[in-house]
């Protein structure tokens, strides 16, 4: 059975070196063969699922060796797969959102004319992402995570013809260097000390290693999964990346790679529980963001971008949970996963209306679209109901655990933690809801296009209704299937580990606490854009909505502080090279001409002159002699 | 005191070593100080015969003749023959032009004269044992033993130096000639083309009140000709001129004749000849 | 009188002649202050031979004066082609070395 594991990352590989390399010839049917390779690769996480589950949970681990990398002495570094139940999630969310969007992707870039590329960056996605999964050492989830990073690159510079595509590409490029380099440095340090970094001997050797250390490994983790995950302070990249094809925002950027850096905390466990510090940090990190994408998610006009940072709030909860150590992994993967249903719909529906109006993304320019495209809404009402956590539908179940786990923290931290998510929960419910009422509900507010065409709005053909419809059943009923009875805690404990926490709040009141703010939330979102006329250009807005339009100014704390941070201190080593570099090699020069020209003098060309010199060596000479006789 | 006695050498020659001592160190002196090359090679022949009266003195007879007879006698005159060549009257000038040079070098100059005492007076010399053994076969039969058995391959090396010098001295001063010498009459032909000076070049003193070689003959006007002096005179620069001389003369002559026949005007007329003449 | 007299003597002339070698300009003169100290040397070696008793400090010398008859021959050789071809027989006047 485990050597059909390969074959999970083999089938969308194939498919992005055959559409990539392939040529015009494919143009007319690239994009079934890369759906097709997707669809494979997923029949086969479905074949290797349903294996795993006939086999105790002790027994449920697979791997599959292909061959040695780097077969150095002291350097060993294996090409080789691991599927446990924490990958096989994993396998079956990408592979299995990755085949709908593919499916999505063939309406919805039918008019692109590079669609066959598009297609073969989206099975390369799919197999760095797999391989980033499946990967049994640090090594090879590095290659699949610079992979994914390359992807991500490429398709939200997909149409590279606009410069803000490219220059989002290039910003999130940049941005993930950063976290790569905390994930290359993170990998050394494993190596130098634990003298190899396969997932098994690591995480065995943690118990024996010093704290600091671990600390140090861990928040070089943190940092990876910050650049890849974007967490504050390495977030400012994902809101540019909504210049990339919806699809493309759906898949990457809200169900999958952004949750590589949970799957690597997740993983990693057994070294941040070794360092209580880093795993404060990753707490404090995952609060601040939680708090920081909701509040921009309140205030962009723009539907993707309100989606971005809602994501990015939600990737929060997800990293505050992995931060609370064994009482919040098996949440956060099972928000991770919930999320990725219904964020993934969330996008496609966005995508859906984008689709009917000219591909407007001014929430503002839209309004009333409930009639006009009765699929989308309802699919895009579920993901809403799910993502704000209505009980009964798959964000109550996760997200409502991840509270009561942050209050089980225990301590300050633990009523500090537990507000913050509250506080959150409140917020995502206002903001969905301004997305929700903008879109669907109040008067039509369309604008005609640039070319003065007006919009007519309609529903989307049906390989793009159909993933939606997909993705809406899973908003609704992953939680619940997930939750109820803590089938998906039985499935992942053996990875992960757990431990219940003593919340000093009950369930109860938690759940209680949290449908309270919900419905706080929504009426706050109701009286301000439910009742009265949404004007179509954006007030002026307070302060905070201003600066929430502005990303909560990150590009401009970036800007103040790495451009002009960088250009100061480009300019000072510049001063430096110039006075003490430049200084101490002129100098040199300086002081050896100098001499030269002093000594020069004696090199006169008269040879008296230089009989002179003999003659002095040799009194010299000879006054060295008796004095060495006489002593 | 016995040791000392072996020591000291006869009051004769010490009375010799102080008086011809001196005049040696005054000829080596003068040797460095004269202007003209001739005076210093006559001073230094004077300080080496005061040496080769030493050697003899000293017990070393072959050299003390070999000293008059070669360095004295050869090298000497060689040194005296070169001076001859490249200009025997030609004084140089003492002063010094590079700067420091002279302060240095009497520097070193002392501080060697002070290390060698030093050096001397340091040394153990207590043996002195007279050369009355080493000279009891006669002191040339005793140099030739050593000179055919112990030094006998320095002495045949040396033999080949002496070749070798007077071959390399040849090689220096042969001066090969890259053209073939010009006729009589190429040289001819070539002055009629320059048009100068196509008689023979005018013999010195022709007109002049002297009749030797360094002084050049005088024009009608009373000017020197230096093409009147030879041509490796020339370039050494050793013309003697009596030109003014001769024109003050000639002036005072010619004033003593005006006024003697009370002819105000010949001197105007006669300096109008002279100028038509000149051309 | 103590025969290291003899050396003395040769010690100072071999001082004047250096110091000469050093100040002249004209190529004869220096030439022949370099046999002065040659000289000087010599005087120093039958010094010593009379000293030691034995004549190999005259033999130096008898070598020393057949190299210097050598040296003599070839330098005066140098110095004639150099007047030939400068006019000049100053040391300073061939420097072509000079800056």
């Amino acid at each position: 059975m485990e050597n059909l594991i390969a074959l999970l990352v083999a089938a969308p590989l194939l498919g992005a070196a055959v559409l990539l390399c392939g040529g015009r010839a494919l143009d007319r049917a690239g994009h079934w063969l890369g759906t097709l390779l997707a669809a494979a690769s997923f029949v086969v996480a479905v074949v290797l699922f349903a294996d795993m589950l006939g086999k105790g949970a002790e027994e449920r681990t697979l791997s599959q060796h292909l061959f040695s990398w780097l077969p150095v002495e002291g350097f060993q570094a294996d090409v080789a797969f691991q599927l446990d139940q924490l990958s096989m999630t994993f396998v079956l969310l990408i592979s299995g959102v990755g085949t709908l969007i593919h499916v999505y992707s063939i309406g919805y870039m039918e008019h692109d004319e590079r669609r066959r590329r598009f297609f073969g960056y989206l099975n390369l996605f799919l197999a760095a992402m797999l391989l980033l999964v499946l990967a049994d050492n640090y090594l090879l989830l590095y290659v699949g995570w610079e992979g994914v990073g390359l992807a991500s690159y490429l398709l939200i510079g997909f149409w590279q013809h606009k410069p803000s595509a490219a220059t989002a590409a290039k910003k999130a490029f940049l941005v993930n260097r950063v976290g790569d380099m905390g994930l290359s440095i993170a990998i050394m340090l494993m190596f130098t000390t634990f003298g190899t970094f396969a997932f098994g001997p690591v995480l065995e050797a943690t118990g024996e290693t010093s704290e600091g250390k671990l600390t140090a490994i861990g928040l070089m983790l943190l940092l990876a999964a910050c650049g890849k995950s974007a967490q504050v302070p390495l977030q400012s990249w994902l809101g540019d990346a909504m210049e990339g094809p919806t699809p493309v925002s759906a898949l990457i950027h809200a169900a999958t790679m952004v949750t590589a850096g949970v799957y690597l905390i997740v993983r990693s466990g057994a070294i941040f529980n070794g360092a209580p510090e880093a795993q404060l940090v990753v707490t404090i990190v995952g609060a601040v963001t939680l708090l920081f994408g909701a509040i921009v998610g309140c205030a962009k006009d723009d539907i993707k971008k309100a989606l971005a940072g809602s994501t990015m709030s939600q990737i929060g909860y997800m990293i505050l949970a992995a931060g609370l150590g064994p009482i919040g992994y098996v949440f956060a993967i099972m928000h991770l996963v919930t999320h990725g249903f219904f964020k993934a719909g969330l996008f496609l529906g966005a995508g859906s209306v984008m689709h009917g109006m000219n591909d407007e993304v001014d929430m503002r320019k839209y309004g009333g679209l409930r009639k006009y495209m009765p699929v989308t809404f309802v699919t895009f009402g579920l993901g809403y109901l799910a993502i704000i956590g209505f009980p009964g539908l798959s964000g109550f179940f996760s997200k409502d655990k991840i509270i009561e786990a942050a209050f089980a923290k225990g301590g300050t931290e633990g009523w500090i933690l537990g507000s913050v998510a509250l506080l959150g929960a409140a917020i995502t419910a206002y903001y969905m809801t301004r997305v929700m009422l903008l879109t669907f509900f109040g008067e039509k507010r369309w604008q005609p296009d640039a070319e003065g065409h007006a919009p007519h709005p309609h529903e989307s053909p049906k390989t793009m209704t159909i993933p939606m419809i997909v993705l809406a059943f899973g908003s609704v009923f992953a939680g619940g299937f997930f939750g109820i009875g803590d089938r998906f805690l039985h499935w992942l404990e053996p990875v992960t580990g757990h431990k219940h926490g003593h919340s000093p709040l009950s369930a109860a009141t938690v759940t209680g606490a949290t449908v309270g703010v919900l419905l706080i939330g929504v009426a706050l979102a109701y009286l301000q854009y439910g009742r009265g006329p949404v004007p179509v250009t954006a007030p002026r807005g307070s302060l905070l909505t201003r600066a929430a339009r502005r990303d909560l100014l990150q590009d401009d704390f970036n800007h103040v502080v790495l451009v002009r941070g960088g250009e100061h201190l480009t300019r000072s080593l510049v001063y430096v090279d110039h006075t003490l570099v430049d200084g101490v090699v002129n100098g040199t020069a300086a002081t050896m001409g100098g001499l030269s020209g002093r000594l020069r003098k004696l090199q006169n060309g008269y040879a008296r002159s230089y009989a002179v010199s003999m003659f002095g060596g040799a009194a010299v000479l000879i006054a060295a002699t008796l004095l060495m006789r006489a002593v | 005191m016995t040791q000392l006695a072996a020591y000291t050498t006869s009051t004769g020659e010490a009375f010799q070593f102080w008086i011809l001592g001196t005049v040696a160190v005054i000829g080596a002196l003068c040797t460095i100080l004269m202007k003209k090359a001739v005076h210093s090679a006559l001073c230094l022949a004077g300080t080496m015969i005061i040496l080769a009266v030493f050697y003899l003195a000293n017990g070393a007879y072959f050299l003390g003749v070999v000293q008059i007879v070669v360095y004295t006698g050869a090298i000497m005159m060689l040194f005296l023959f070169v001076v001859m060549l490249v200009g025997v009257t030609a004084a140089d000038s003492l002063k010094e032009t590079i700067k420091g040079q002279r302060w240095l070098a009497l520097l070193c100059g002392l501080g060697f004269a002070v290390l060698l005492f030093a050096g001397i007076g340091n040394a153990s010399v207590k043996e002195f044992n007279g050369l009355g053994k080493a000279n009891a076969g006669g002191n040339v039969e005793g140099l030739a033993e050593l000179i055919f058995t112990k030094y006998v391959f320095a002495f045949e090396i040396t033999g080949a130096l002496l070749i070798t010098a007077t071959v390399g001295a040849m090689v220096l001063t042969h001066r090969e000639r890259t053209e073939r010498a010009k006729t009589q009459r190429e040289r001819s032909e070539e002055r009629v083309r320059e048009g100068k000076h196509l008689p023979p070049l005018p013999a010195p003193g022709v007109y002049a009140r002297h009749n030797a070689v360094d002084i050049a003959g005088l024009l009608p006007d009373g000017t020197p000709s230096e093409l009147t002096v030879n041509k490796t005179l020339r370039e050494r620069g050793q013309i003697r001129d009596v030109s003014s001389e001769a024109l003050d003369d000639l002036r005072a002559l010619e004033q003593r004749s005006t006024d003697r026949l009370e002819r105000p005007d010949l001197r105007a007329t006669d300096s109008g000849r002279t100028e038509e003449a000149s051309k | 009188m103590n025969p290291v007299n003899y050396l003395y003597l040769a010690a100072l002339l071999f001082a004047i002649g250096a110091t000469g070698v050093l100040i002249r300009r004209n190529a004869i003169v220096v030439f022949m202050c370099i046999e002065l100290m040659l000289n000087a040397c010599n005087l120093a070696f039958v010094a010593f031979s009379r000293m030691h008793g034995n004549l190999d400090g005259q033999i130096i010398a008898f070598f020393t004066m057949v190299v210097a008859a050598a040296e003599v021959v070839v330098g005066l050789a140098i110095i004639v082609s150099l007047f030939r071809s400068r006019h000049s027989a100053s040391v300073d006047d061939a420097s072509l070395m000079k800056l």
